[in-house]
C-alpha cells in the first residue's frame, strides 16, 4: 500500500472519529492540531485505524508514535 | 436505529459514535431522563459514550455521574459533593476481576482462601448496604469475568488455591445476594466476556495502557448488554412477539407444499432447527410474553401448519392468530389495538427482508430484528433483549391466560344488546384496599409500565414505593379484579398524598387490559370513602400529558371533578369534593383486604 493511499484512508478514519469533515492529516499532524484529539479519544483512534487497516499496533509504538506521520510508516511497513 | 441493534458492527459503532449521538438526539418526540451514577474500578469513559447510545435509541436520556478512576469504593463509602446532590436514578457499580484486592496464594490452606472469599465480599456487601441506604434506587453490579490465565491449568477452577475457582465462587456470592435483595442486579459479565471470546476480551494490553477492563472493540457489546437491563428497569421491555409462519416458525410455504411438506421436527438438521426455535418461543411464552401470528396465508392453512404433529407450538399458544392477505404493516396495528398494547411493545419477526421493511417504515417503534437463516433466530431474538427479565411476578406467569381471557369476552360481549348486562354477566368481584407488602413489587412495576392509562406518568423505584407504602401522608389503592373468565390480577393503583384537607392525588394509573370495566368507578368511590375517613374534603387530580395518555385526559371530569386550572401544555387540574358524593359503580362487588387470605 502505498503512501498515499494510507493518507487518504488515515483521513477518512480521522473524520469519522472526530466527527469533522474538515479534517486534513499530513505526516506532521499531531493531538494538537485537533482539538477533540485527547488521550481518551486517542483509544477510539487507535482502534479505528487498527480494524481500517487489518494491523495492530504493538502496545510500545502507541505510546511513542510522534505525530500522524510515524503512524503511517508503522502502517506502511506492517500492510502489503 | 438500525445501526444499534443487535447484531451490531460494533467496528462501525465505535467509528462513527459521535455522528450517531448527533442524530439520536435530533430525533423528535419524549425521551426519558435518567441520572445514572458509575463507580468504576476501571476506565467507564467509553461505557458511558456507547451506554448512551443505546439508551437513547430506546427513548431514555441518560445524564451521568462518572466516578474518578479506580475510586468506586470509596465513592460509594464516602460520597463528595458531586456524588450526593447528584440524586442518581441508578447506581450501576462496574468493577472486573482486576479490581480483586487479594488472591489464594498456592500456599492458602482451605479456610485462608475462604477467609479471603470472606473479606472480598463483605467489602462488596457493604457498599450495596450503603448505596441502597443512602440513595433509594435500583444497583447495578458487573459479576467477575473469568481470570484470563490459569495457573494450575485446569485444575485452577476447582482447587481452592486457584484463581479460577476464587472467582466463581465470589460471583456465587453476588448472586446469593441478588437473589434475597429486590433492586439489585447483577450484570452478567461472565457471560459476555465468554460469549465474546475471553482471550480478545481480557487482551492485557488494554488494562496496562488505558486501564479498561476489556478490549476496547467488546465495550458496545458490554454497554448494550447492561442497557437492556437499564431499560427493563425504566419500563421499555417489548410485550408481545408477533410471528410470520412459512421460513420462520418452519421450513418450506404450508401453502404451497402442503402440511406434510413443510420442515418442523426431527427428520432433518433443518427441521430439527425450526423445532428448536418453536422451543423457544414456547418458553417465552410460558415466561409471560405474548405470541401472535401475522403471516399471509389462508388462515385454514395457518392453523394446520400450526397443528403439524411434528411441531412444538400449537394454535392455542397464540393470542391472536393473523393470517391473512392484508398488509403486515395493518395486521401488527390492528393487533396493537386488540391487545390493547402500543405498537412499540411489539416485536416482528419474520425471515422476509420486504416485509421487515416494510412494517419498519410503516410501524415507528415496533422492534424488526434480523431474521436472515434459522439458526440465528434464537441468538439475534435472545441477545437483542426485548424481554429482559428484572422483575419477575407472578402476573408475568399468567399474562398469557389473561390475554386469552380477554378474547373469550370480547366474543361474549358480541352476544348482549347492553353494555351493562353484558358488564354484569362477568361476574366481576374486586378487591381495593390499602398496599399489603406481597403487592409491593407487582405495584411499582406496574408504575413503570403503564403508558396509556396513567394521568401523571410518575414512575417509582423500589425503595420509593416502599416509602409511601411506610407513611400515615398518604392514601393508596391497589386495586385486584376477578371475572368469571379469569384473575386479572392487580390492575390499578391509585396514591396521593394528604394536604390539610385536600388529598393531591399524585397515581392514577390502570391496565389496559381492564379498560371499559368501570374498575376505575370502583376505584374511585372506594378513595372517596377512605378520603371522608381521614378527614379529606377535597380531591384534586392533575393530569400531565404525553405522548401516549391521552385516554386519561378527561378521566376527572368523567369522575365528575371540575376543571379548576388548564396550561397551555395541556396539563389541568380537576377537584372534586367529598361530600354529597354518590357511589358510581354498580357492576363490580368490591371487598377489602380483611376479606382475602
Amino acid at each position: 500500500m502505498d503512501m498515499k493511499t494510507i493518507y487518504a484512508a488515515l483521513n477518512e478514519v480521522f473524520r469519522d472519529v472526530f466527527d469533522d469533515d474538515s479534517i486534513v492529516v499530513g505526516p506532521k499532524t499531531t493531538a494538537n492540531d485537533i482539538e477533540d484529539w485527547d488521550s481518551l479519544e486517542h483509544i477510539t483512534l487507535i482502534s479505528a485505524v487498527e480494524k481500517r487497516f487489518k494491523m495492530k499496533f504493538k502496545m510500545g509504538e502507541i505510546s511513542s508514535m510522534k505525530n500522524v506521520g510515524e503512524m503511517a510508516q508503522i502502517i506502511a511497513s506492517r500492510v502489503k | 436505529m438500525k445501526e444499534l441493534e443487535y447484531p451490531f458492527d460494533a467496528e462501525y459503532i465505535i467509528k462513527k459514535r459521535k455522528s450517531l449521538r448527533r442524530s439520536l438526539l435530533s430525533k423528535e418526540g419524549p425521551r426519558l431522563k435518567k441520572r445514572i451514577a458509575v463507580l468504576g474500578g476501571s476506565t467507564t469513559n467509553d461505557i458511558v459514550v456507547y451506554l448512551e447510545l443505546f439508551l437513547l435509541d430506546q427513548g431514555i436520556e441518560p445524564v451521568f455521574y462518572q466516578s474518578e478512576y479506580g475510586q468506586y469504593w470509596q465513592d460509594a463509602m464516602f460520597p463528595g459533593e458531586e456524588l450526593s446532590s447528584f440524586a442518581p436514578d441508578l447506581v450501576f457499580i462496574h468493577t472486573s476481576n482486576r479490581n480483586i484486592t487479594a488472591y489464594p496464594s498456592v500456599s492458602s490452606t482451605p479456610e485462608e482462601a475462604q477467609q479471603l472469599l470472606e473479606a472480598e465480599y463483605s467489602r462488596f456487601e457493604q457498599m450495596w448496604q450503603k448505596i441502597a441506604e443512602t440513595y433509594h434506587c435500583p444497583i447495578i453490579q458487573n459479576n467477575f469475568e473469568l481470570p484470563f490465565y490459569r495457573l494450575m491449568g485446569n485444575r485452577d477452577c476447582y482447587d481452592h488455591r486457584g484463581r479460577t475457582h476464587f472467582v466463581t465462587s465470589l460471583n456465587e456470592r453476588f448472586y446469593a445476594y441478588a437473589r434475597e435483595h429486590e433492586g439489585f442486579y447483577i450484570n452478567d459479565l461472565q457471560f459476555i466476556s465468554s460469549s465474546y471470546g475471553l482471550k480478545a476480551w481480557s487482551d492485557p494490553s488494554y488494562w496496562n495502557m488505558y486501564k479498561y477492563a476489556m478490549c476496547v472493540e467488546a465495550i458496545p457489546e458490554f454497554s448494550f448488554n447492561l442497557a437492556s437491563i437499564i431499560k427493563s428497569l425504566f419500563g421499555k421491555n417489548k410485550k408481545a412477539l408477533a410471528l410470520d409462519l412459512d421460513n420462520t416458525l418452519w421450513g418450506g410455504v404450508v401453502g404451497d407444499d402442503g402440511v406434510d411438506g413443510i420442515q418442523i421436527g426431527q427428520e432433518t438438521g433443518v427441521a430439527q432447527s425450526y423445532y428448536e426455535f418453536q422451543s423457544y418461543l414456547k418458553e417465552l411464552k410460558n415466561l409471560g410474553v405474548i405470541l401472535t401470528v401475522c403471516s399471509k396465508n389462508d388462515h385454514e392453512n395457518a392453523i394446520a401448519g400450526l397443528q403439524h404433529p411434528e411441531g412444538v407450538l400449537r394454535p392455542e399458544d397464540f393470542i391472536i392468530i393473523k393470517a391473512n392477505w392484508e398488509n403486515k404493516d395493518r395486521n401488527i396495528v390492528q393487533t396493537a389495538a386488540e391487545l390493547n398494547i402500543l405498537p412499540d411493545a411489539i416485536v416482528f419477526a419474520d425471515d422476509n427482508p420486504a416485509e421487515r421493511e416494510i412494517v419498519r417504515a410503516q410501524v415507528p417503534g415496533v422492534a424488526v430484528p434480523l431474521m436472515d437463516s434459522v439458526e440465528h433466530y434464537i441468538i439475534h431474538l435472545d441477545r437483542s433483549g426485548f424481554f429482559e427479565v428484572t422483575n419477575f411476578s407472578a402476573d408475568d406467569l399468567k399474562r398469557n391466560d389473561m390475554y386469552k381471557a380477554n378474547a373469550q369476552r370480547a366474543a361474549q360481549q358480541a352476544s348482549f344488546a347492553d353494555y351493562t348486562d353484558y358488564l354484569l354477566s362477568l361476574d366481576m368481584k374486586a378487591v381495593i384496599d390499602d398496599f399489603l407488602p406481597v403487592y409491593l413489587q407487582r405495584i411499582t412495576q406496574l408504575t413503570n409500565k403503564s403508558n396509556q392509562f396513567n394521568v401523571t406518568t410518575r414512575r417509582y423505584t423500589t425503595a420509593e414505593m416502599e416509602a409511601v407504602a411506610a407513611s400515615d401522608d398518604y392514601i393508596r389503592l391497589y386495586g385486584k379484579l376477578v371475572d368469571k373468565f379469569g384473575d386479572n390480577g392487580i390492575v390499578s393503583v391509585v396514591i396521593g398524598h394528604k394536604n390539610g384537607t385536600v388529598l393531591e392525588m399524585d397515581l392514577w394509573l390502570m391496565s389496559c387490559r381492564v379498560l371499559k370495566r368501570d374498575m376505575e368507578l370502583a376505584m374511585l368511590d372506594t378513595l372517596v370513602e377512605k378520603s371522608r375517613q381521614q378527614g379529606i374534603q377535597t380531591i384534586r387530580g392533575y393530569y400531565y400529558p404525553t405522548a401516549k395518555n391521552h385516554m386519561v385526559h378527561d378521566l376527572y371530569g368523567r369522575f365528575g371533578f371540575a376543571k379548576v386550572q388548564e396550561e397551555e401544555d395541556g396539563s389541568t387540574v380537576w377537584e372534586l369534593s367529598t361530600e354529597g358524593y354518590e357511589a358510581q359503580n354498580h357492576v363490580i362487588a368490591v371487598s377489602g383486604n380483611s376479606e382475602i387470605g
